[in-house]
Parts: C-alpha cells; sequence; structure tokens
C-alpha cells in the first residue's frame, strides 16, 4: 500500500476535523462534561471514600419510653442510616416527596408492649413503615436494620441491662476492586461517556463521507492511481485516532480532576481503547456504506448510537438490567468497550482482563469493515 | 506514413444501469495538443463516458486506451497520465487552497518540493497564486472553478478531461479558464470537453463529438458540422450564411426537452 496517499488522508481527514469547531466541543468538552455529572450522581452519598452511602429515614417517636429512645439512638448510630426525627405530618411528606425513603412511627406504649410480646406474653405492637414505593431496596434494607435495633433495645431493657441480644457474628467488608483501590464512580461514567460521543463522531465522520461522494469529491479521489484498500484504510485510520484522542482525552481529564486510576494493566487499557477506536473507525465506514443520503444516515445513526451505548451500559452500569438484558447485551460492542475499560480502571483486573473485550470489539471491527468494503459504492458516474 | 499513436483511444464502450443502456459503442480518439468538445443533450452519456475513462465507472464492454495502453485497474500508474476536472466543485471548503492542492497532489505520490512546485505552478496558472493560504469557502465560484481545474493539472497529466468546467462562472473567470485551456493545448496536452455552451466550443474545440441517446451521432470539426446543415430552410445562420453550431446541434438532437 503506497504510503503518501495513505498519510495525505489521515491528515486532510484530521484537518477537516479540528477544523470544525462545534465536532471538537461536542467531541471532546460535552463527553468530559457529562460524564463529571454522571460521575457525581453515581459516586453516592459516599462519594469515592470507601464508605458505604447511607439512606435516609426520618423516625417519629411518640412512645418516648426507655425502648423506643434506645430503638432511635441505635438507628443513629448506624453507620448505614442517616437519622432525622420530624414531626409525624413532616416525616409523610418527607416521604412522599421522595426526599426519604422510609418513616419509621414508633406508636405509643410500643416499649412495655414489646418487651411483653418478646417472651409471648401480649400482642406484638405495630410499627408504622411508611416508605416510597419506587425505593424497594432501600425499604428493604431499612426493615432488616430496624430489626435488629429493636431487637437489641427491648432484649436490654428486659434483662434490666443485663443482656442485649445482638447479632451473632461481625462483618467484614471488602469492595472488590483492584489491590488498594476504592470504587471510583467518574471512572465507568467516563468511559460510558467517551464512547458515546466518540461513536457520535465517527458516525458524523460516515455522513461527511457520503457528503463528500455527494459534492464530487470521491470522483476526484477514485480517478487517482490509489486502491481502494488505501482509500478506505485512509478512513480508518483518521478515525481511529479520533476516537483515541477522544477517549484518551476523556481519561486524562478523569485522571487529573477526579483521580481514577488504572488500577489494572496499563497495556490493557490501551488495548481495549485501540481495539475500541478501531471498532468505532469501522462503524463510521459502516454508515457511509449503508447510508442512501447524508440527511437520512444522519437520524438513523443517531438512532442507533444510543441504542448500542443504552443497551452497552454507557449511562448506567448494566448490572441494574434484568439477567435476561444482561446476557442479551454481549451482542453490543459498546458492552464490551465499557467492560473492558472497567475492568482496566476501577475493578483493577489484569491484562488477562483485556483480552477478551479486546478481541470480541476486533471482531466487531472486522465485520463492520468487511460489511462497509462488501457495500461500499465504488462507481461513480 | 507514420502512425501515431493517439493519446486517448476509447473504443466500442458500453454501459448499461440496469435496462438503461447509458452508453452504447461509443468510440472516439483524442490527439495531443488537440481539444475535442464532447456535446449531447442532458442523458445523452458524456458523463458516463468521461466517468469511464477516468476510471471512475467499469465498462460493460470496450476499451480505454492511454498512449496505447489499456487501463488496467485502479491503481494503474498510466492513471496519472489523466487529470478529472469533475462537473461539481470537488474541493474542501474548510482547506485552503494549498492544503486541498497538497492533499490532491499526495494522491498521485507527489510529495516535497516537487509537490511544492507543482502546487505553485497551477495556482500561477489559474491566477490563485496570492489566495493560496485562504480557506476556499471564502473563496467566489469563479475562483473555485478555477481551484477545480488547477487540483486536476497538479500532477502534470498528459490529457484532461473537463466536465462542464464553466458553470456558474463570470465572463471573467470564464475567460481566465479559455485562456488556461489554450495554454495547456499549445503544450500538447489533449483535452476532451463536455458542455452546454456551444460557443464554447466554438472558440475552443479542434473536433467535435455529439452524443444522444448513449451514441455517438456525429464526429468532425467545426465547419464540417456546419456544412452538414446548409440545406434550405435550416435557422440559426451566422450572419446569413453558415449556420451556428446551435443549429447543427438542435439539427441533429432534435427540439424535443431532455430532462
Amino acid at each position: 500500500m503506497p504510503i503518501t496517499p495513505l498519510l495525505a488522508m489521515i491528515r486532510k481527514d484530521l484537518q477537516l476535523f479540528f477544523s470544525d469547531r462545534r465536532a471538537v466541543i461536542v467531541s471532546f468538552v460535552v463527553p468530559i462534561a457529562i460524564a463529571s455529572f454522571f460521575g457525581m450522581v453515581f459516586a453516592g452519598a459516599g462519594g469515592n471514600s470507601g464508605e458505604p452511602a447511607r439512606i435516609a429515614i426520618a423516625m417519629v417517636d411518640r412512645d418516648m419510653s426507655a425502648i423506643s429512645k434506645a430503638v432511635v439512638a441505635g438507628a443513629q448510630a448506624d453507620r448505614s442510616l442517616t437519622v432525622t426525627l420530624p414531626p409525624e405530618d413532616e416525616a409523610r411528606d418527607a416521604v412522599r416527596r421522595g426526599r426519604t425513603a422510609v418513616a419509621v412511627v414508633i406508636p405509643p406504649g410500643f416499649g412495655d408492649a414489646a418487651g411483653k410480646a418478646l417472651f409471648g406474653g401480649g400482642d406484638k405492637p405495630e410499627l408504622s413503615l411508611l416508605h416510597d414505593p419506587s425505593r424497594g431496596a432501600e425499604f428493604a434494607m431499612v426493615r432488616g436494620m430496624l430489626t435488629q435495633h429493636v431487637m437489641e433495645a427491648v432484649s436490654h431493657d428486659m434483662s434490666g441491662g443485663a443482656r442485649r441480644i445482638t447479632l451473632p457474628y461481625t462483618v467484614r467488608e471488602e469492595a472488590m476492586t483492584g489491590a488498594n483501590a476504592a470504587y471510583n464512580g467518574y471512572a465507568h461514567s467516563f468511559a460510558g461517556m467517551a464512547i458515546q460521543f466518540l461513536l457520535f463522531a465517527m458516525a458524523n465522520i460516515g455522513v461527511e463521507m457520503l457528503l463528500e461522494r455527494q459534492r464530487g469529491l470521491w470522483a476526484r479521489l477514485r480517478s487517482a492511481p490509489v486502491s481502494k484498500l488505501t482509500l478506505l484504510s485512509g478512513k480508518a485510520a483518521s478515525g481511529t485516532i479520533i476516537s483515541l484522542m477522544i477517549l484518551l482525552v476523556s481519561f486524562g481529564f478523569a485522571m487529573l480532576v477526579f483521580k481514577v486510576r488504572i488500577q489494572g494493566s496499563v497495556a490493557g487499557f490501551l488495548g481495549v481503547s485501540i481495539a475500541c477506536a478501531v471498532m468505532a473507525s469501522t462503524f463510521g465506514l459502516l454508515v457511509a456504506a449503508l447510508g442512501n443520503s447524508p440527511a437520512t444516515a444522519r437520524g438513523v445513526t443517531m438512532l442507533a448510537v444510543l441504542m448500542m451505548v443504552m443497551l452497552g451500559g454507557a449511562w448506567v452500569p448494566t448490572f441494574v438490567f434484568p439477567a435476561w438484558l444482561q446476557r442479551g447485551t454481549m451482542v453490543v460492542p459498546v458492552r464490551w468497550a465499557v467492560d473492558g475499560l472497567d475492568a482496566m480502571t476501577w475493578r483493577g483486573i489484569g491484562l488477562r482482563g483485556a483480552v477478551l473485550p479486546m478481541v470480541v470489539l476486533i471482531g466487531f471491527a472486522v465485520l463492520f469493515a468487511t460489511i462497509a468494503a462488501a457495500r461500499f459504492r465504488w462507481e461513480e458516474g | 506514413m507514420t502512425l501515431v499513436t493517439p493519446a486517448l483511444e476509447i473504443k466500442d464502450l458500453r454501459k448499461s444501469f440496469g435496462s438503461l443502456v447509458a452508453v452504447d459503442e461509443v468510440s472516439f480518439r483524442l490527439e495531443r495538443g488537440q481539444l475535442v468538445g464532447l456535446l449531447g443533450p442532458n442523458g445523452a452519456g458524456k458523463t458516463t463516458t468521461v466517468s469511464m475513462i477516468a476510471g471512475l465507472l467499469t465498462p460493460d464492454r470496450g476499451r480505454v486506451l492511454v498512449n496505447g495502453q489499456a487501463l488496467a485497474g485502479d491503481t494503474d500508474p498510466a492513471k496519472r497520465r489523466i487529470g478529472l476536472v469533475p462537473q461539481d466543485l470537488a474541493l474542501y471548503d474548510e482547506l485552503s487552497a494549498r492544503a486541498n492542492l497538497r492533499f490532491f497532489g499526495a494522491l498521485y505520490s507527489l510529495t516535497g518540493r516537487a509537490l511544492e512546485q507543482a502546487i505553485g505552478s497551477v495556482l500561477d496558472l489559474v491566477g490563485l497564486a496570492d489566495r493560496a493560504r485562504d480557506l476556499v469557502r471564502t473563496f467566489s465560484g469563479g475562483m473555485k472553478r478555477r481551484l477545480n481545474l488547477a487540483a486536476g493539472l497538479l500532477h502534470d497529466p498528459d490529457i484532461l478531461l473537463l466536465d462542464e468546467p464553466t458553470v456558474g462562472v463570470d465572463p471573467q473567470s470564464r475567460n481566465a479558464i479559455f485562456e488556461n485551456l489554450e495554454l495547456l493545448k499549445s503544450r500538447g496536452k489533449a483535452l476532451l470537453y463536455t458542455t452546454h455552451y456551444m460557443e464554447e466550443v466554438e472558440r475552443l474545440a479542434d473536433r467535435i463529438v455529439v452524443m444522444d441517446h448513449g451514441t455517438v451521432i456525429a464526429e468532425d470539426t467545426l465547419d464540417g458540422l456546419q456544412s452538414r446543415v446548409g440545406g434550405p430552410g435550416s435557422g440559426g445562420r451566422a450572419g446569413g450564411g453558415r449556420a451556428t453550431l446551435e443549429a447543427v446541434f438542435l439539427t441533429l438532437t432534435g427540439r424535443s426537452l431532455r430532462d
């Protein structure tokens, strides 16, 4: 393959890309801004400190007995909960408006009745749990934690302070990330957003190829003694370089500002990044090969990219998907790119963890390039 | 008697798109230092013929001979002997004139000093040397047409294919392009020129090929064609004498509208 035309193609595409200020802003600045926002959201209340996120609950003690006060004190001491003590009306309103996941209302006489009920000597008192139906998981966790605190408070009171029923075990918590690494929500959000916007950039390059055809530029290119392989390779190479730049600039920002670290393998990170960039650039070729006109191609590819990034876990991690969908999204290249970058950053998996995503991404690239070469309209007339 | 190989010879070219036969059994020659005007109504097959010569379309049948040699594929070095000036303004608006030419020259493997000299030479020829660094999007239509011509000349081809190169330009730019073409012809270049403007062909062409419905219906000098339309009742005579080329053209191709 002659190198001079190939290098000229690459240089020209880079010049055109960087001469378009809007494209540069959309490709480099916008993903950083959105990823910063998503990173902040997904970092949760615990941030990146390694502390668990706390669940906000409200407690209304209408009993004011020793037992009910002990229950409230136990909940306040729980590092998984943030407890407020508003009047009942305010507690109900906070749950209704979604500001609090659960409100616990301890009725009058609770302590006395609970003490008797513990040994089967009386009716069980009713503890009111007001909950936000959209936050089922948090409700279940609060219910479990409350059981523990009530049992401790009642047993302690009924034994005259001599005995307290406690959990018969302690917990050693270990976040399964890389060695000495804490989870950093920004790592995932920057991976997802960078991939989304490099796919947009490559789809745009595909649309630009259609515009080049419309403007007669491909006729001039095809009249030169340059092979089809050189023309497509030039486009693929320039697309790969731009994609890689988008990824590296995004992660560079995340490393500098949000302390995202490559906890796995640097070589693996670069390998997944390059494979992802190659996949994206061949996706651009596919757009050019299958698109009928720039206008229709632009609309269709926008939809295709959004579907790919949504299903690939670029917006929210795939573990929140139903099991069947998690399996189904394995056919989406973005899923492999996001998983590969997650593995090399906050999950801290070594080079071995990068191999499969790289192989799959290159496989997608070969598939896209093959279809593009077969379907590309070479004849100009 | 010495037989001189023509710069370009096309033999029995045929191209169809589905059931539509766009070009059928088209043959003609183009000698060095000669400009051949290729005329025809819309849909006559002119652009398809030029596209086959430039390697943009693969003929179903027939041959394109450049200096007696058939073109063999996309990367045939003989393609360097052909320069294409397409009907569209095939330029990158967001690049400078020089950056455009640097790119198009590199496609022909021109590099370094040779490339810079070629760029300087063609920009001088088309009168755009002082605008070399300016973005093409700042150019007028006439300047873009001249740069379009320069891009086709950059690699110093022996044969220049010009597909309606003066569409939408002002008289000054058109005249400048004509002077460029006459200079190229005097340097021994062979030019194939398609247009709808009859006066351009009358001024520039040594020979004229008229196509209609995909076939060559006449090929002659201007005088030869004019002599064919001389009978009583033929309109469009210039000064009451010879028929104008437009009259000849309408006589040959008819007056029905072509869209």
